[in-house]
This record gives structure tokens, sequence and C-alpha cells, in this order.
């Protein structure tokens, strides 16, 4: 197998410890747990989406766990900005804070609450299933670009994460990169949705939710794909990555490092146990394989 | 992955425990650990976790919308069950149970089993006890009431005063949190805090460690995977017995 030659690492303005970042929405909802992930193996963290107001999410059920993935729709729980504490316990950590808001105003709000006291912010312009949120806005280039300009403009590293539910991914990318994203994070989950027929009613509170696992990475692979082709700041994979084969097929279609959520379902240690096959002494440096595979 | 969409569960039978607390009988039995709970869907409603108090019963009380409803259901209403999840207890040797209020339901089974010597059980007042029939018929049983109803006139770990508590290898505790503060220091000044095995609750949006609602400090412990039940030496130091987190995220004194 292809291995990478272990270094230091830098995506989007942020150092990394490796190239396998925790995802936003998992197991981010507090300090402790964010530093027990990192303690864990894992090169960097994003947090829970934080917002501009205390939020208990939706009804439930909020998860099921399928084969091949995992269904969700928790509706953005968060404690707003008594997140800011959980941090302190974190400081000089690679630690990205994902935020949330409805307009651009909002987004810059809450990325400022966390000026100075994060490497960098991840813009969730892409849940699915938060109504007046997440890809309500993502999906319109124009407020990705004025959503990235606000928070751009406070100075701190800005991560932009995309919806793959729009017809061109790229738009959106580009629309990011226009508004002074410093790289791009694809993808959030795929919109779906399944239904009990025991009860004849979705399963979910929200009805619908958003796909993640095993079963999206080839959609992630295709749009990280499609946005190396299109702009040229860094892209982020994220979406059903499980194994260091995924790590490096995601790179050669073009990301710099890879985000990993649902696989810490079955795999707490799941950083560990890719980083120990994906680096070997005599692996290829990383700046070789990322973007090979477009051809 | 396999697959755990919730499992359509018809109820049977529809027992009132206590004026705040019912238990739903299933027309299925669950394959379980004492201690191990399922996340219960009441359709339009919401999802909670429930200790299963039998393999085929959960014991509710009513604290909530959701477990409101739950306890207003007939016989043949239907409710999803995701799981058992969770650990469970792992009684060794010799076994105290501590149980205050609805606490007792997931030590039942440990007890119907003929794994708990002595039962310590508390509540508010005589006709909130739960499962004094049953649990007299397996173990020694010892009540205490706040209002002095029935059993002690004060709290249930007051009833550990004068035991030989060396003498129990497993020491298994559900609860009130306030209550289990109280016999974990108890346990930690007789310097056997180890023994102890506590069943903690926190708010769970996903229950199998994915989402990190119930994560608790200091070592960000999922209490719906790491646990429900943790020994004593795991919860020194932390938000034990202080403070948890509702289901925005933001912390509340227990």
């Amino acid at each position: 197998m292809v291995s990478l030659l272990p270094g230091p690492v830098r995506a989007g303005g942020v150092d990394l410890k490796n190239h396998l970042i925790l995802a936003a929405g998992v197991l981010g909802t507090t300090g402790a747990s964010l530093q027990r992930v990192l303690s864990l193996g894992a090169g960097g963290v994003v947090t829970k989406s934080i917002g501009p107001f205390p939020n208990e999410g939706h009804a439930g059920p909020c998860l099921v766990v399928m084969e091949g993935g995992i269904l969700n729709a928790m509706g953005l729980p968060n404690p707003s900005s008594d997140f800011v504490d959980e941090l302190v316990p974190l400081q000089g950590e690679p630690v990205v804070v994902s935020v949330y808001g409805g307009s651009p105003e909002e987004f810059a709000t809450v990325a400022g609450w966390f000026a100075g006291k994060a490497r960098g912010v991840e813009l969730n312009l892409s849940c699915p299933h938060a109504a007046g949120y997440g890809a309500a806005l993502g999906a319109d280039p124009r407020l990705v670009e004025a959503c990235t300009r606000a928070v751009a403009d406070l100075g701190i590293p800005v991560w932009v994460k995309l919806t793959p539910n729009v017809t061109d991914i790229t738009a959106c990318g580009i629309a990011a990169e226009r508004g002074g994203a410093r790289a791009l994070v694809a993808i959030n989950t795929v919109k779906a949705m399944r239904i009990s027929t025991g009860m004849r009613r979705p399963v979910l509170g929200n009805r619908f939710g958003g796909l993640s696992g095993r079963s999206i990475f080839p959609i992630a692979v295709r749009c990280v794909y499609e946005l190396y082709e299109a702009c040229s700041i860094p892209i982020i994979g994220c979406g059903g990555v499980s194994s260091a084969g995924d790590v490096i097929e995601m790179m050669m279609a073009g990301a710099t490092a890879v985000q990993i959520g649902s696989a810490v379902h079955s795999d707490l240690r799941v950083f560990e146990r890719i980083a120990g096959e994906l680096y070997s002494p005599d692996g290829e440096p990383s700046a070789e394989l990322v973007g090979c595979a477009h051809v | 992955m396999s697959e755990l969409l919730p499992t359509v569960t018809v109820i049977t039978r529809v027992i009132r425990e206590t004026p705040g607390i019912t238990t739903l009988v299933f027309d299925r039995e669950m394959v379980f650990n004492p201690g191990q709970f399922v996340m219960v869907w009441v359709p339009g409603r919401d999802e909670v976790p429930m200790a299963l108090s039998t393999g085929t019963s959960i014991t509710v009380q009513e604290v909530g919308d959701a477990t409101r409803e739950l306890c207003a259901l007939s016989e043949g209403a239907k409710i999803g069950i995701r799981g058992p999840f969770g650990n469970g207890f792992s009684p060794r040797g010799r076994t105290l149970a501590v149980a205050g209020g609805v606490g007792a339901a997931p030590l039942l089974s440990c007890a119907l089993k003929g794994k708990v010597e002595t039962f310590l059980l508390g509540a508010r007042t005589a006709s909130e006890l739960l499962f004094c029939d049953r649990l007299e018929e397996c173990t020694e049983l010892a009540t205490a009431t706040d209002d002095g109803s029935a059993g002690h006139h004060g709290r249930v770990g007051d009833l550990m005063a004068g035991r030989d508590l060396h003498g129990y290898q497993s020491i298994l505790v559900c609860g009130p949190e306030r209550m289990m503060e109280a016999v974990f220091h108890t346990l930690r000044q007789e310097g056997i805090s180890a023994r102890g095995q506590f069943s903690l609750h926190r708010y769970m949006k996903c229950g199998v460690g994915v989402c990190g609602s119930c994560c608790m400090d200091p070592g960000g412990l999922r209490v719906c995977k790491d646990g429900p039940v943790f020994p004593g030496d795991r919860l020194n130091g932390g938000e034990f017995g202080k403070y948890a987190r509702d289901a925005s995220g933001r912390k509340k004194n227990v």
C-alpha cells in the first residue's frame, strides 16, 4: 500500500499533528471529549457547531446506525457562548471551532468569540437538517461568499464546510474562495431519510437527516476531485473515511488532510489505527500524493 | 456496523408500581446485562434512554413529556426500541446494592438472578419504594424513606452505617446523583471506592457513542458507551456529584 512520510502538516492556515482530523459534530460537545480524541491520536479536532443562541436540537430519534452508515438529525444542539469556557484547557492544541449562523453577521459574531482561542473556524454552511441554517445558506454561492468574507475579516483562518446537496459543489467552493476561505471542507452529510415500516412514519424526529459513513465515501471523493480542479485553496476531505487506504484515496483526489467522524462509532481508536498504517519512514511526501489522480 | 433502526415493540402489560413509576412489559425478550439501557422511541414525541428492569420490561418514572406519555400508554401500544446499549453492572463475590427511587430498576435483574446479598432501598415516602415485594424474596432488603413512613427515617446511604462494607466485593449503586455522591463519599472514606459501581445518568441523544452529548469531565468518558456504569475510582475529581449538561450542552447543577 502507498504510505506517507511523517512530517509537519499544515492545512488551511492550521498546524496539525498529523493528517487526520476529528470531524465536526462528533464527540465535540465538551473540551474534555475533544482532549480525549486528541490524546487518542487525532492530528486536530473540530468542535460541535456553535451558534448564536443556545439550542437543544431536534426531538429524537436523532440518530440511527445502519449497515454502511449513520443517519442523523441532531439539529445543531449547542451551548452557544458558554462553549468558550470548554476550550480553556485546550489552549495551544490544534482545535478548530465549527460555527453556524443564520446570516453573515451571526457567523461573524459567533466566530469572534473564538478569535485568539482556537486555531481556526470552520463555517457550517452545509448541515442538511436545520431550517434557516447550514445548507439553507450554503446552497447559495452568494451567501457562502458573504458569510465567508464576514468571518475572514476577523483575521482567523476560515475553513468552509460544503454541502454535497447541490447541483454544482464547485460554485460554492469558488464562492468560499472568493470570500477569503483558507480551506474547503468537503463534504457534510447527504440529505436522507428512513421510514419505520412498523410505525409507518419516518424514523428521525426531524423526518429528514444527513447520511454519513462508509456509504458516502464515493460521493465525498467525487466532490473533493471536482473542487481540486476548480479551486486553488487546500481541500480537507470528509465523508466515510475509515481506513488508511481511504485517506490515500482522498488525498489522491486532492485532499491536503482528511476528517473522520462516523468511524469513531465502531472504533474510538480509529485515529491511532489509521496513523499506524498510514505513515512509514520510507513513505512518500504528501505533496507528491495530493491531487496525483488528476489525469 | 449492524442495522440499529428502532425495533417496533408492543406493550403487553402496564404495571403501576408506585404513584409516579410505571413498568411497561413488552412482547419480546432482550438479551442484556443488568444495568444496560435502551433508547425508547415515543413516536411523535421524543426518544429517551431507559434502563431495562428485566429482559422484557422498562420501568419509567414520570419526569418530563416523553416519560409522562410513556406512562400513559395502554396495552397494545407500540414503541420503538434501540439497544440494549452500554456496559451494565459486573457483580463479583458478595454484593451490596444501594438504590434510590427508580434507581432500583436496573438493579432488579441483578437481585432476581441471585447476585445481590444485601439490597438497600430508599425513596421519599413508603408508597414510592419500588419492587419491595420482589426484592424481599431474593435478597436481604433494608429500606429508608425521607419522611419516615417506612423503614429507616432518613437517607438510603445511612443504612450503610454499621455494616461491614469491606465484606462486600461489589457495591452496585443507582439513584439520584446526590444520593450516589453520598455513597461514593462513604466508600472513599473506607478506602474502597474502586469496589463501587455507579450507574450514571446524563442527557443522551445518540446512545451509541457518537454525538458526545453525554461526555463527562474530566476524561471525556461517554456515559452511553463507556458506561453507564463506572467504577468509583473513575469518578474522582470530575463533574460527578457537581454538574451535568442539558440538551444544549450548558452546565447545570445536579
